[in-house]
């Protein structure tokens, strides 16, 4: 009876502790979703509302005149290619497309071959046993671990020497040798049963055909949650992309709208209009697939 | 084992070795040529007077020396310290909080919050940040709205450009930017906690506060770890909100090491100085990861 009356207390308290907890939460998420509705309402605001002392809450009308300023900014050549004398796609469109091209370019490519390359590299790590496999495994972690900013120095000048920098693969070919890839595809390719690679031997499959119609089928759920992860960090790779792109056409999203924050710094229409063309495609990107993209966090995770 | 069985997996074992490095070419060409060389070259090129367009110099450990006589360098890593200091175990207990929170609700709630702390992470720090330059601005921004309106502050204060208040913004800003991932790890870690303890704990009589502490708390502590870790290196390399908001300043009160390094390097070609600072950086950071790791271990 005494114990029954104590546990009673006991979840009351709970009760309450959670309602309070949750209305907090409620709160708090509120406002964490609040630069990104104050970006996006700022992008369709007058200039009037915009500089307004008291805030504008919610736009009273929604104009599309900051948009026209920022394509009117800068333009670029919608391909530029050199061939001689010859200039393919030569016909200009407005800067900021340019930059959001570019911007997919590069996410996609990096995209595809981080999970071609890490897809192989780590079903073998997980399931084979070879020479030296215990020292690059550890090689694997102990890179993710250092800080990748610091290797950018040594990086550009490596890019200027191949006569890479200043193009796209100077920011794709660095995601790709990240090894995050490799170690959340290692982890998935455990998952594998070491029988159904003994069952290929013995159908006389080969290593490559095993690897194709076996191994890859089977750890597609990480393969999507590497290519989620690494489009979006691509994505938002804002240093490496400061660093290694540098003419205007070649620019990301990203570096072309601080860029402009550079040249009109107070002009907070423009830098909305910019900061939601840079920010919303990619959200659109996280919450369709978002499913993959939690999975690949938490199995990315190092396990004790 | 016999000698027989034993020539004969060794035999395996080399043709195993030759396949796997096959599968493994693609990644390691990237791999050691631009993550592993360039880790070298970052400590090679420390030992160097290295700069733009003419050969590098052997000066030894000069760059060190000349490091640790700099004032600058110990502000920034001061600056640096109190970044990590504070962001550190902010984001490791807020985000458990509302882990705990919202791993109670239904499935759909449940990812709807996730998604929302996660946006930030996902916006990207270009966007980000200029939304709270605006917000923090001197003459337009909310903040300064909010805080006169409701009797906080008496007159506009500029945020951003006092070095009083600089970091601290910097620091607030970084926060909503780093707690997603946690969330989500900790949310899947509750998850995973062993229910039949749980309910014996609840059998035994424990309160679900005594449960939380003594039963779930204990079985989380990799991940707990691993955030502490990945939180640690995150405000380490905190780059993009100075770059774009304060550009170190005012008066160095927001020089971070990263920042440093940056502009040492970029802004005046010193790559020598720059690699030898990285290179103490990735010390630091490697002894404080340790340091967790061995903590860790002994509870």
């Amino acid at each position: 009876m005494n114990n029954n009356q104590i546990i009673d207390k006991d979840a009351t308290k709970t009760k309450i502790y959670y309602a309070l907890s949750f209305v907090a939460v409620l709160i708090i998420a509120i406002l964490f979703t609040f630069p990104l509705y104050w970006t996006i309402t700022g992008a369709f605001k007058t200039g009037r509302e915009i500089n307004a002392t008291s805030p504008v809450w919610i736009p009273s009308e929604w104009v599309i005149e900051n948009f026209q300023r920022l394509m009117a900014k800068r333009s670029a050549p919608i391909l530029g290619w050199k061939i001689g004398n010859l200039t393919i796609g030569a016909a200009t469109i407005p800067g900021a497309i340019r930059w959001l091209l570019n911007t997919v370019f590069m996410c996609v490519t990096s995209m595809v071959l981080t999970c071609l390359t890490s897809a192989m590299a780590g079903y073998v790590l997980a399931k084979k046993r070879f020479i030296g496999r215990v020292a690059l495994f550890s090689l694997v972690v102990c890179a993710m671990a250092l800080p990748k900013q610091v290797i950018l120095i040594p990086l550009l000048r490596e890019m200027n020497a191949l006569h890479l920098a200043d193009t796209a693969w100077a920011v794709i070919f660095p995601i790709v040798g990240w090894p995050f890839g490799v170690f959340l595809l290692k982890q998935f390719a455990e998952g594998v049963p070491t029988e159904m690679m003994e069952a290929c031997r013995i159908d006389g499959a080969n290593e490559w055909r095993t690897f194709t119609d076996v191994i890859f089928p089977m750890i597609k759920p990480g393969v999507g949650a590497c290519a989620i992860f690494t489009f979006i960090s691509a994505w938002n790779d804002y240093f490496m992309q400061l660093i290694m792109l540098t003419s205007n056409q070649k620019l990301s999203i990203a570096v072309g709208i601080a860029t402009m924050q550079g040249e009109s710094s107070t002009d907070y229409g423009l830098l909305m209009a910019g900061a939601a063309l840079a920010s919303v495609p990619i959200i659109i990107v996280f919450l369709i697939f978002q499913k993959y993209f939690t999975k690949g966090i938490t199995m990315g995770a190092v396990k004790g | 084992m016999n000698a027989k069985a034993n020539s004969r997996s060794r035999k395996l074992v080399l043709r195993e070795t030759v396949s796997s490095y096959l599968f493994l070419l693609p990644f390691l060409l990237f791999f050691v040529l631009f993550v592993i060389y360039p880790m070298f070259m970052c400590v090679f090129t420390s030992f160097f007077d290295s700069t733009m367009g003419r050969e590098d110099i052997f000066i030894g450990f000069e760059n060190y020396k000349t490091l640790f006589a700099d004032k600058v360098f110990w502000i920034a890593l001061k600056n640096t310290m109190v970044i990590v200091l504070v962001s550190v175990p902010i984001t490791c207990a807020f985000s458990l909080w509302v882990a705990s929170v919202i791993s109670k609700m239904h499935v759909v709630a449940t990812s709807a919050f996730r998604c929302i702390f996660y946006l930030p992470v996902v916006t990207g720090s270009v966007a980000v940040t200029m939304v709270w330059k605006w917000m923090y601005n001197n003459y337009y921004g909310i903040f300064n709205y909010l805080g006169t309106n409701m009797g906080l502050i008496d007159k506009n204060i500029n945020w951003l450009g006092d070095p009083k208040y600089a970091l601290g913004c910097i620091i607030l800003i970084l926060l909503t930017t780093s707690v997603g991932q946690p969330i989500v790890l900790y949310v899947s870690a509750l998850d995973n906690v062993d229910k039949s303890l749980v309910e014996a704990a609840a059998v035994d009589g424990a309160t679900s506060f005594q449960a939380f502490w003594k039963v779930k708390w204990p079985q989380m502590m990799p991940t707990t770890l691993y955030i502490l870790v990945i939180t640690m290196i995150n405000s380490f390399q905190c780059f993009a909100l100075i770059q774009l908001l304060t550009q170190g300043g005012p008066s160095n009160s927001t020089m971070t090491i990263m920042f440093y390094i940056y502009y040492n390097a970029f802004k005046l070609f010193k790559y020598g100085y720059g690699n030898a600072m990285g290179v103490i950086l990735a010390i630091i950071i490697a002894i404080l990861s340790a340091i967790q790791f061995k903590v860790a271990e002994e509870k």
